[in-house]
């Protein structure tokens, strides 16, 4: 009875360390997609916060410094997201693969500079790193519970204030809103940050609080599945999470299956198990969720001629 | 010295780069009166419109707005103004329900619970004093188009509007609706509030405003009480020129049958069945009309029958070739045969935009001689067949080589049309063959189509323009949820009767 306790909690202390990453970024991309700016780029802040928040916790000496610089260095992203998207009009989708593919460069360039270990920043000992609040063997971290407090407050937002509703209205109908006397831009400016908000978050999670220390490409896709999570979520906190959840515990049991002997299969190759996770993701968006509505507004950028 | 004027507009001015949009239009609104703008599609009058509402900075001239200046730099001045407007193309939010709509931008406070409820209560309100009635909660995707017109006005008045603008409020609704508006309207009148209306419906500014301004080309031409003008007068106004509204046309001289469908039926990927058994005939020498609001089945229907989609059940026959769902066939197919088609939507299906007005009048027709040959287009050849249809057909400028999208619509059209026509099709397919036409195009397609039609062409006109189909057509079908609903011969057709028929309440 103990042991099967003691499996169960392990398993879902599991889940919720692989599933806290895409959970902020997930209610990150919410944000943004509910305002009507698609964000591919959730990857490349997520990379670029991760590294920064090593880099500068292990120079401050002090995690939650590390975790203010990742938001810092997101954000930095989503400006530049925001200022290619909402103020110059440009695409979202080119836009989003930029900032992962500079993203991907800046972390290991930077990183060979400033610290010489091959795009790694040294490990974090001690205060570096963010540990378990209350039971040692689980990884509960600080982020780990704000990425579940995360979930009923996006959901409050967008339901239940006004800034929701208008950010609701803005990624459907943009021309309402303006006709409404409301700015198009500054909501969506505001979308943008909140998401790059929690991909800084999440970006930290990854090097300060689970990991200790940054590795080149860390975030390793990520980024992508939180994308799907909301896709599978059809554009809301609570099912999006669940998504976000599924995916964690599919990542929990592949590591548990690694080195596993199935009676008649024999050993399961650990590729296949890694790959599951990506494998569901490609099964279920070729259609298996039904029909998906996505912001109707999402990708377009607002244009009027004054 | 009575009160000052709802709205004074003086000199205002507006360009787009090289187009002169509005030049130097002064115009006074009354208050508790309902004004008429009328004028043409580029007339100004939307631009003039979107200045006054703050969607547009003017270049020139300014806003009085109870006899106080008053500039407009973007639609929350107009608000505050009291000034409200319900677009041609509505502003709502499709996925919120009506309250949420009605909130939208007027929330009262950062949290919507509180702001939601007062605005069920003035919503009740508004519902009783100008018999507006709409369900608060019903999301505004499931209502139909003139339930969410009421909305519009709603959300307007929710805001506290005393001037209210409609630009073409009747584009999208039945007869019915109309008149139903046209109520809404006066007991708003009644009520104080002062009315714009937009329109290029001459019958509509007879039938509810108190005075009217025309426009034409940028400028107001004219200023009459609405009591002392008259159709033709308004109509030669805003042309600059006589113009003859009704349509001359001897009785048709029916000859074989052209086409003939049968059971046709038509079932998207969603099983949504969007064609629903569809029986019609249509002979050599006729104009047959469907009429119906948009978004019946008319689009569809046309796309089966040109070819560019293939019928899920039933057969049709085109000069004694059958298609059905086995033998499904393409358009160029349907253009050897015999058949041409004017596409509802020209911009996306009937012409490409950047491509130069001589390669428009020959798509489709483009791998035929003289045209190309050995796979090469010939340019001069290609450009002087262009040069004639436009003679033909009074396309202006006459300029081959501009490119298509800087025609304007009427002459977009025309385009099209010179070149579905200059086959001389058996059967010709049209679909929308005046929207976003001039009312001197409007005359000069509507001769061409009779024209063909007394040349033997079986003439195929889906409009959702009623007095379009009333005049042009000799049998009138009417479609609803992707059925024929109805058969009127012309002459028997009223407006009344149609109006019924397309809302599915009535059938013949």
């Amino acid at each position: 009875m103990d042991e099967a306790f003691s499996f169960v909690f392990l398993m879902v202390a599991a889940t919720l360390r692989v599933a806290t990453p895409l959970v902020l970024c997930a209610m990150g991309g919410l944000f943004s997609e509910k305002s009507g700016i698609i964000d591919v780029g959730l990857e490349g802040k997520m990379l670029m916060a991760a590294f920064f928040g090593a880099a500068t916790a292990s120079v401050s000496g002090s995690a939650w410094v590390g975790v203010a610089a990742a938001i810092v260095a997101a954000e930095a992203l989503a400006l530049l997201h925001g200022f290619a998207c909402i103020t110059w009009r440009g695409n979202q989708v080119v836009s989003g693969v930029a900032i992962n593919i500079i993203a991907a460069g800046l972390t290991v360039v930077l990183g060979n500079a400033w610290f010489a270990r091959g795009g790694q920043t040294p490990a974090l000992v001690g205060d570096q790193r963010l540990m378990s609040l209350f039971f040692p063997t689980a990884g509960d971290n600080a982020i780990v519970y704000l990425a579940l407090l995360s979930v009923p407050a996006t959901w409050w937002i967008i339901e239940r204030t006004r800034f929701g509703l208008r950010l609701r209205a803005v990624g459907e109908m943009p021309l309402a809103v303006d006709a409404a006397g409301i700015s198009v831009t500054w909501l969506r400016y505001r979308a943008v940050l909140l998401c790059g908000l929690l991909a800084g978050l999440a970006g930290a999670y990854l090097s300060v609080a689970q990991g200790a220390g940054f590795g080149r490409d860390m975030t390793a896709g990520q980024g992508f599945i939180a994308l799907a999570a909301i896709i599978f979520g059809k554009w809301r906190p609570f099912p999006a999470f669940g998504a976000c959840l599924m995916f964690g515990l599919l990542d929990a049991i592949a590591i548990r299956l690694q080195g596993v002997k199935v009676s008649g299969i024999g050993e399961v190759p650990v590729q296949l198990i890694l790959a599951l996770p990506y494998l569901l993701t490609m099964f279920l968006l070729a259609g298996f969720i039904g029909r998906a509505v996505a912001p109707k507004a999402a990708g377009i950028p607002y244009e009027k001629e004054r | 010295m009575t009160a000052a004027p709802a709205i004074e507009l003086r000199g205002i001015d507006k360009r787009f780069g090289s187009v002169h949009a509005v030049r130097g239009v002064s115009l006074v609104i009354e208050k508790g009166a309902i004004t008429g703008i009328v004028g043409e599609n580029g007339a100004g009058k939307s631009t003039l419109m979107s200045i006054l509402y703050g969607l547009y900075r003017t270049d020139g001239g300014e806003i009085l707005v109870e006899g106080e200046s008053a500039p407009m730099d973007s639609p929350r001045d107009a608000i505050a103004r009291g000034i409200g407007m319900v677009h041609q193309h509505f502003m709502l939010v499709d996925t919120f329900t009506v309250l949420e709509n009605l909130v939208l931008g007027a929330e009262g406070g950062p949290l919507l619970a509180g702001g939601l409820a007062a605005a069920r209560a003035e919503l009740l309100r508004l519902s009783r004093e100008y018999g507006l009635t709409v369900d608060p909660d019903a999301r505004v995707a499931d209502l139909s188009v003139g339930e969410q017109q009421r909305v519009e006005i709603l959300k307007v008045l929710f805001r506290g509007a005393r001037i209210l603008i409609l630009d073409e409020p009747s584009a999208v609704l039945t007869p019915q609706e109309t008149d139903q508006l046209f109520r809404i309207l006066a007991t708003l009148k009644e009520r104080g509030v002062s009315v714009v209306l937009i329109t290029h419906k001459l019958r509509e500014i007879m039938a509810a405003t108190d005075c009217v301004y025309v426009m034409r080309q940028g400028q107001v031409v004219a200023e009459r009480r609405t009591a002392d003008t008259n159709p033709e007068e308004l109509a030669e106004l805003m042309v600059g020129r006589k113009v003859r509204l009704e349509l001359d046309k001897a009785a048709p001289q029916r000859g074989e049958v052209r086409l003939e469908v049968e059971h046709l039926s038509l079932v998207d990927f969603r099983g949504v069945r969007l064609l629903d058994d569809i029986d019609l005939q249509l002979r050599a020498g006729e104009i047959v009309g469907i009429a119906g609001v948009s978004g019946n089945g008319q689009t569809e229907l046309l796309q089966v029958l040109a070819g560019i989609r293939a019928p899920t059940s039933g057969r049709f026959t085109v000069c004694g070739r059958t298609v059905d769902a086995a033998h499904a066939i393409d358009p160029g197919e349907m253009r050897d045969l015999g058949l041409a088609h004017v596409p509802e939507d020209r911009h996306r299906q009937g012409m490409v935009a950047a491509f130069r007005a001589s390669e428009t009048s020959i798509l489709g027709y483009h791998d035929e001689p003289p045209f190309s040959h050995n796979y090469i287009l010939s340019n001069p050849v290609v450009g002087a067949h262009c040069a004639k249809l436009m003679e033909q057909f009074d396309v202006r400028p006459r300029l081959p080589g501009l490119l298509s999208g800087n025609f304007s619509g009427g002459n977009q059209q025309k385009l099209v049309l010179a070149r579905e026509m200059a086959r001389k099709p058996k059967v010709l397919l049209v679909g929308q063959p005046t929207r976003g036409v001039d009312i001197g195009a409007i005359e000069f397609i509507h001769r061409e189509l009779v024209k063909s039609r007394d040349a033997g062409c079986a003439v195929l006109v889906v409009s959702v323009e009623l007095d379009e189909i009333l005049s042009l057509a000799d049998r009138i079908l009417v479609m609803f949820a992707g059925r024929i609903v109805g058969e009127v011969e012309q002459g028997l057709a009223d407006e009344r009767t149609l109006g019924l028929m397309m809302t599915g309440a009535k059938a013949a």
